[in-house]
């Protein structure tokens, strides 16, 4: 009798665990989005889980970069709404999206290349220490913070004095990353993170998405390169002129497929055939 | 490990990566240079010292402002105006209404401060380059002050100013000096010069320190702590760098772009008001071309021109350079045209170089 009570605690204690991991983090529904006679998002729905990489796939012009200022408090959608933690939200300005924990990467990165990494990393949230009654900026602190949070990304700086023009792009993606991060993030939207990028920056920028994602940060990956979303990505959801043409889990897709779903459901046969696999 | 691809700088090209690096070695150039050729014409005679460094704290005092506005990325080409206009506001108050000198020195920090914030607002809203709003500026305010001077007073140069600065209590604050008690003992013990004959019988030649030098190095070290020290000064080289990735970041940049500007209205203040106090008299074409040389000093103290680097100390040193090669040519009775030449061509040199050395040191390809 008591082991049959003590069996259902633990399948409640379970499926609570398990409810809880599978809870999304942030759902956007049927979200539209009209420009005047522009209708450049027409019900796209998404959601993200924590510990999740969720990728947002799509040619250019397909409606990413509309919804991903949506989902960041840019723009207010036209209809639909924004569920954060299950609970309705509302952004009126970038700040109310950053307090709940949103951050957005931006393609430009945010980072300004003539200051120095610690400088960058704390722009906006410098620490202070106080000194005849004065606050200061605590650059030791500053700095030491940058350089443990860099190093656990794999990032080895010369030094936080480095200004940031000195790094390479993976290197900076992965300062904004780590930023990011360490600043609170629980939703991270990265947007075409690697579009610039070489090979082996590419992967470094792929390693970090997955260092951070372990820590329980659901990671939002723009891109409309399939082979850096297979690489990294939970979930694949492809946009297409505007609209959610359904999302697909890890394993359960072929790079084919999904190059056809990003092309607007064309084969791209023949394509394929003279190039030899997908894009 | 490091990425070995960056190499470990050495302590010369950490020294060469400073902002202040040009400034210094210019003025320790011109330094040497008017040693060698000046030395016997008095330059470097308490007197002469006393002579250029004035003329330098004048140059630092609004290098200061422009310095920290120019790398919040704006720029400021009213400051000579505003002496023009604020030294006016003191000599027509005091003289021609009769107020207290005190009360009209605050009245002149109010209206320029507050015009300062006028042109940032101007700028902020209209988002045009602060250059075009500030030269607009720099007609309206000159005119005015000349305007206001001849239908107030009938002149354009208000003299006598010196008896009511010597009674007031916050003049001296502005034109007095510091130390006097010191340099008297000194001239007694013969370390320095006293004069021989006339009412100052008795008296060393350098009766004190005066308050603009003062001024000017409190405004220097003042600037640097704000711009190297705190969260604020993290801001200004934000603003300046990129005001867009700036306000991602959730900086107010507006704010600390219209502080700037009430900054270095505040800092043309002070240069006016010990102008005034200290020589007795205001004139409406006061100041007259100190926004450019402003910018110079700033220039050759490292700062970019369009924004996000530079460096306080290193305006300072510009100013001192400044003030060293100008008096220096007049001490080494150099033809005073020739000064100009010189100014154009340093200009030149210091931007080519910080430049050069931004490439090469910070890596930054714009």
């Amino acid at each position: 009798m008591l082991l049959l009570f003590l069996i259902h605690i633990l399948g409640e204690v379970l499926s609570e665990l398990e409810t809880n991991m599978t809870t999304p983090i942030m759902q956007l529904k049927n979200i539209k989005k009209h420009f005047g006679s522009v209708i450049a998002l027409d019900g796209v729905s998404f959601e993200i889980k924590p510990g999740e990489c969720h990728c947002l796939l799509g040619d250019n012009g397909a409606g990413k970069s509309t919804f991903i200022k949506i989902m960041s408090g840019v723009y207010n959608p036209t209809e639909g709404s924004i569920l954060f933690e299950e609970k309705d939200v509302y952004f009126n300005s970038p700040n109310d999206a950053i307090k709940l924990g949103i951050a957005t990467v931006y393609q430009d990165l945010g980072m300004i290349p003539l200051m120095s990494v610690s400088r960058n990393f704390f722009m906006g949230n410098e620490p202070v220490k106080r000194k005849f009654g004065l606050n200061f900026f605590d650059s030791q602190a500053a700095d030491e913070i940058t350089m443990v949070q860099m190093s656990s990304l794999g990032i080895n700086l010369r030094g936080p004095d480095q200004p940031v023009g000195t790094l390479s792009g993976g290197e900076r993606q992965a300062v904004a990353i780590a930023r990011a991060v360490y600043f609170g993030a629980k939703v991270l939207i990265l947007d075409e993170p690697t579009s610039a990028l070489g090979v082996r920056q590419t992967s470094n920028v792929l390693a970090t998405i997955d260092k951070v994602r372990k820590e329980g940060v659901a990671v939002v990956f723009i891109s409309h390169n399939i082979r850096h979303a297979l690489a990294v990505g939970d979930r694949f959801t492809v946009l297409n002129r505007g609209a959610t043409l359904g999302t697909a889990e890890r394993g359960c897709i072929t790079p084919e497929d999904l190059q056809d779903m990003m092309a607007g459901g064309e084969k791209l046969a023949k394509l394929e055939e003279s190039l030899g696999g997908a894009i | 490990m490091a990425d070995e691809r960056v190499k470990d700088l050495s302590f010369v090209q950490r020294f060469l990566s400073r902002p202040e690096m040009g400034a210094f070695c210019g003025l320790m150039l011109v330094m040497i240079f008017f040693f060698l050729i000046a030395r016997d014409n008095g330059m470097f005679d308490p007197d002469g010292i006393r002579n250029w460094s004035v003329v330098a704290s004048q140059f630092a005092i609004i290098a200061v402002g422009a310095c920290l506005l120019m790398i919040a990325g704006e720029f400021d080409l009213s400051v000579g105006s505003m002496i023009g206009f604020s030294g006016m506001v003191l000599a027509i108050g005091s003289i021609h209404f009769g107020l207290p000198v005190w009360l009209s020195i605050i009245v002149a920090f109010v209206l320029s401060v507050a015009l300062g914030a006028f042109n940032g607002f101007l700028v902020i809203r209209t988002g045009l380059p602060s250059f075009i709003v500030t030269l607009a500026f720099l007609y309206i305010l000159r005119g005015m002050t000349i305007f206001i001077a001849v239908t107030t007073t009938s002149k354009t140069i208000l003299s006598g100013m010196k008896p009511l600065a010597e009674a007031d209590w916050l003049a001296p604050v502005f034109g007095g000096e510091i130390l006097t008690g010191l340099f008297k003992w000194m001239g007694d013990q013969g370390w320095i010069e006293t004069f021989s004959r006339g009412v100052h019988k008795g008296y060393p030649v350098v009766s004190g320190i005066p308050m603009l030098i003062i001024w000017a190095i409190a405004l220097v070290v003042f600037g640097q702590i704000l711009l190297t020290k705190t969260r604020f000064g993290n801001w200004i080289f934000a603003c300046g760098g990129d005001a867009q990735a700036a306000k991602y970041a959730g900086i107010p940049v507006n704010r600390v772009k219209i502080l700037m500007f009430m900054f270095t209205a505040f800092c043309a203040c002070v240069f006016a008001m010990c102008q005034v106090t200290e020589f007795g008299s205001a004139g409406a074409d006061r100041g007259l071309l100190k926004e450019f040389e402003a910018i110079i000093c700033v220039v050759i103290g490292g700062a970019l021109l369009t924004g996000g680097y530079g460096s306080v100390i290193g305006a300072g040193l510009g100013a001192i350079l400044f003030g060293v090669v100008q008096q220096g040519l007049f001490f080494s009775g150099a033809e005073s045209s020739l000064f100009r030449v010189f100014l154009g061509g340093l200009l030149l040199v210091a931007v080519i170089l910080n430049t050069y050395i931004r490439r090469s040191v910070i890596g930054a390809g714009d």
